[in-house]
This record gives structure tokens, sequence and C-alpha cells, in this order.
């Protein structure tokens, strides 16, 4: 893990109301180049909400989320005009949902999946769309047989490992994941864990990954927030939250994992 | 001639001024489509009440209008759309492209270069080339204004993965003017290349849509496509079975059945304009037997 001086991304007193009701208050903290950013906590806890303002999805009611572009100048995302976020979106960030469905066009093969990331920046040589798809392709793990298959015709491993192809294919440097694992078989879930243990040292990616798996928060976070009822309630290094939780949630959270 | 019972080419005049006002917007910003509040028409969605709506706040008495469907003055919906402006504005009509100063089209552009001074009016089914991609009409709106057009390649690519060419053979999504992506109407694409800097003036009315949106003269049109599968037209093996034409858009047309076909041109006035200046086609009537019958204009 590459710790550089300046933190890519900080968050200040972000709060979500969905009218009267709480999506999460006061949540502030800095993510590093590199670094993989675990928030857990249970259903409701406003992990979701978090993510969907840090990611554009949501406007917040009050806070600031700081980005720093490639050129190094610290940027209020919510600040931006939409075409910016817009073109971040495209470029430098990008988005693994849940259910693969939302975040595919189910409609169109694998390649064009993959290709629709590279057109959207620009690129117009098929070949080399082709060739990038291919290679990304394989990277997940799906055979090049399948480049042509709509994704519908995929199990729900190979749809999320393709949903992790497509957001990659352009090299960005913020990924948001909600629940990359959800849905998955326990034997699925651990191949799709290493896969993106794997890519995420390989590509040096800075992760924000909500989860609810403690889990997938051991094997893939560097660092942990764990949220209740909107606001974070303890937060430190994955191994430190989880061996030593301080918390009383925390320690109820923790104790509450089958231990096999 | 105003024995109709209707204003002058069928509409109100506050709706013609709606609707001029909305092509001037449509023309001062060439391929956006401009909201217009579309009227009923006596005849069916889908049978040209966009263009009808347009060509009836252009046309006026001095005008000469013709109106093909597929290429073909004599085809129903053309006769009738001719017969309805010939009896609420009172104007001429022809067959001949070069005669006309209003043409509305539907299927196709005349093989004959349009001129300066002329005005071709399509008919448009859908005008949103971005449909077949995002259903949400908010989305698209937003995809146009911030020229988010990846998603239009995505078609392309899915063509060629598939048929290894790109297969699209009609409303193939062009460029105007550098900025916003157009669908051109069901036009066969063999048509795209004479949209680019047409000396006259293109509009276009989707009336189930309630959308118009123009190409001004000279305006750049470019189909898209990849670096490495550049945009192709159309081409034929065999010439017009009438009038031996090797350059024009050729329709099938099967003769009996056991197997038996021919191509003919689509555009029924060039075909008659050849065939008239004695050219014959292996199954022509020979030059001299040729005789031209039309319909508009008597």
């Amino acid at each position: 893990m590459s710790m550089s001086s300046n933190p890519m991304l900080s968050v200040q007193g972000l709060t979500h109301w969905y009218g009267a009701r709480l999506g999460c208050r006061d949540v502030s903290f800095d993510l590093w180049p590199g670094e993989v950013l675990g928030i857990v906590g249970e259903s409701g806890s406003g992990k979701s909400t978090l993510l969907s303002c840090l990611s554009c999805a949501n406007r917040p009611s009050g806070g600031q989320v700081l980005y720093r572009d490639r050129t190094g100048a610290m940027v209020d995302v919510h600040a931006l005009s939409e075409p910016r976020q817009r073109l971040l979106m495209r470029t430098d960030w990008g988005v693994v949902h849940q259910n693969p469905r939302d975040g595919l066009r189910m409609g169109v093969s694998a390649g064009a999946n993959i290709g629709e990331r590279l057109m959207a920046v620009g690129a117009r040589h098929y070949g080399d769309i082709r060739a990038g798809a291919q290679d990304w392709l394989g990277r997940v793990e799906i055979a090049d047989d399948r480049t042509d298959d709509l994704p519908r015709t995929f199990s729900g491993g190979m749809q999320q490992r393709l949903q992790i192809a497509r957001t990659l294919v352009t090299h960005p440097r913020l990924v948001f994941m909600d629940e990359p694992t959800g849905g998955l078989d326990v034997s699925v879930q651990a191949r799709l864990l290493d896969l993106l243990r794997g890519l995420v040292a390989d590509l040096g990616l800075s992760v924000i990954i909500v989860t609810h798996d403690l889990a997938v928060a051991r094997l893939l976070a560097h660092r942990l927030m764990v949220m209740k009822d909107g606001t974070v309630i303890e937060s430190g290094l994955t191994d430190q939250v989880l061996d030593d939780p301080h918390h009383p949630y925390t320690q109820l959270l923790v104790s509450s994992v089958l231990q096999v | 001639m105003m024995d109709t019972g209707y204003n002058y080419a069928y509409l109100d005049e506050q709706t013609k001024r709606m609707i001029r006002r909305a092509i001037l917007k449509a023309v001062a910003i060439p391929g956006y489509q401009v909201p217009f509040a579309g009227r009923e028409m006596p005849l069916p969605y889908g049978w040209g009440t966009g263009g009808i709506q347009v060509t009836a706040a252009v046309i006026g008495p001095t005008d000469t209008l013709k109106v093909i469907d597929q290429g073909a003055d004599d085809t129903t919906n053309a006769v009738s759309i001719r017969r309805f402006f010939a009896r609420t504005a009172a104007v001429a009509t022809t067959e001949k492209t070069t005669e006309a100063t209003v043409i509305q089209t539907r299927h196709r552009i005349p093989e004959t270069p349009l001129g300066e001074g002329q005005m071709l009016i399509y008919q448009v089914p859908i005008p949103e080339p971005l449909r077949w991609m995002e259903p949400r009409e908010t989305e698209t709106r937003k995809m146009h204004a911030l020229q988010e057009y990846g998603v239009m390649h995505v078609k392309l690519y899915e063509d060629i993965a598939h048929y290894g060419r790109i297969a699209t053979s009609y409303n193939y999504p062009v460029l105007v003017n550098g900025r916003y992506v157009m669908a051109p109407s069901p036009i066969p694409k063999f048509d795209n290349p004479k949209m680019d800097r047409m000396p006259a003036l293109q509009l276009f009315g989707a009336g189930r849509e309630k959308r118009i949106y123009a190409i001004p003269p000279y305006t750049r049109v470019e189909s898209l496509d990849f670096d490495d599968h550049p945009f192709e037209v159309q081409t034929w093996d065999g010439a017009c079975a009438l009038c031996g034409a090797t350059d024009s858009y050729l329709d099938e047309v099967i003769t009996d059945d056991v197997g038996g076909r021919m191509f003919v041109c689509s555009d029924s006035d060039y075909c008659g304009d050849r065939r008239a200046a004695g050219h014959v086609g292996d199954q022509g009537a020979t030059a001299a037997d040729y005789v031209r019958v039309t319909e508009a204009g008597q």
C-alpha cells in the first residue's frame, strides 16, 4: 500500500436527511491513494446513503466531499457542474452495484458492456475496443467465447465479475462498491473476493466498500468504519476494530458472526 | 378553392405560427429536437402526421408540392397527402423532383440532387436516436445536452460483433454539424451521404412524439462509424430492370411464386425520367413504346 502524504478523498461533516428522516449524520474521514476503506453496519444504518452521497448519486443535505483530481487540485465534487460530475464518474471513478443488473446493460453483449465505458471516453477503433474488452474478460476469468453472449445468460457470479470488468476497464482511481458479494453463494463469494483483492493490489485502486459481511471487510479492507443509526460509531484499522472492538455495538456485531 | 370549410392548409393560423416557431428554433440548432404541440391530423399516427404538419406550416399558394413514400409518387400514402394539400392549400402538385419546391418524404431522399430553394420534409416515426439504448426521456435529453454519445457506438459495436460488419441499414445515426446525434428517419443508409451539405433545407416532423428538427442548407452531416469499420452504403450486383440505372437505390420485387424477382429503382420519378430519356433495362419496354403517365398535376 502506497501512502502519500495527501488524501485522495476528504469527507467533512457529510449529512443527509430524507425529509425528516435521517440518512447519515456528520460523517468525516480521509481516504489515501491505494487504500481500501470498509463501511460496515446493519441494514438501515446509513451505509448506502453515505455511499450514494459520496458517489454523486445523491446530493447531501450538508457537508463536503473533496476529491484530489489527477492534476493534484482538491475539488468539491458536489459543487461541480453536472457535466463535470458525470465526466468524473466516467473517467476517474467507478461504481460496482450490489445487483449487477443496475450496473450492466442487459440487452447488449458482454463485450459491448465493457466496450461502452471505452466508447464513452472516446474510443472509436473497433479492434482496439474488442481487444480491451477481451483482455478484461480474461482478467475476471470469463472465457473468450462468452464475449458476444448477453449478460442475462451469465450466472450471478459471472454477472458480478462482468460488472467489475466494465467498471475497471477505464482505469478509474477510486471505486465505490456496494455489497459486491451480496446474493452470491459462499464459494463464488470467496473467488470473487480473491479476484477483487488481486485487482485492487495490482491496479493500486482506492476503494470504498460497503458491506454487512465482516468476513468481506476483513479480507479486503485496510480500514473500517462502523455505522449505526446514521452515524459512525467506531473506526480504525480493520484488524484492530474486529479483534478489539470498543463500542458495545461493534462488540455485538463482531460476536454475532458465527465462528465455524 | 376554399370550399373545404377548413383554414388554408388545414391547420389554423395560431397552430401554424407555433409550428413555424419550432421550425425556426430547429433550424437555429441543427439536429436538436424541438418539442411542439402536435395536433390531431385527419390521418393515423405513423402515416405522416408530423411531416404533414410541418408541410402545412411552410406551404404557400405559390409552392409546388411533391410527396413520396418509399421513393414512389404513386403509393397510397403519397397520393392521399398530395390530394390533401391540393384541396386544402390549393398548391400545384408534381411528381418531378426538379419542379417541386416542397417535397414531403417517407423513407427516401430523391436520387436527383436537390437545390437551393427546395425543402425536403421527412416523416419521422421515432426521432430519438438514443431510444434504443436509453428508454428514459429525461436521460436522453441530458445525454444530448452533455454530448454523451458513447452508447450510439455500442449498437454499431454489437452489429460488428454479431454480423462482422455494421448491419444497420436504415435510420443510420448521423452527427449533425459536429454537435447533435440525430436519427435521419428510416431512410436507407444509402441516402445518408446525400444529407451532407445538401443545398436544400431539410425538416423533420415526428407527429406522435411531437418533435421537430432540422438540417439547414450546407450543414455537415456525418454518419457514425468506427476507424476500422468505416461507414459504407448498400450496393447491388445488378441494375434497375426498367431503366438500367446502376447508381440508384433498388427495390427487390417478387414477380411470381417460383423465385422470379426483379430489381427496380425505388425512386419512381428518377426511373421514369431515365426511361423517357431512352435508357432501357433488361425487362423494360423499348424507349419508343414507353409512355410516362403521372397522376399528380392533373
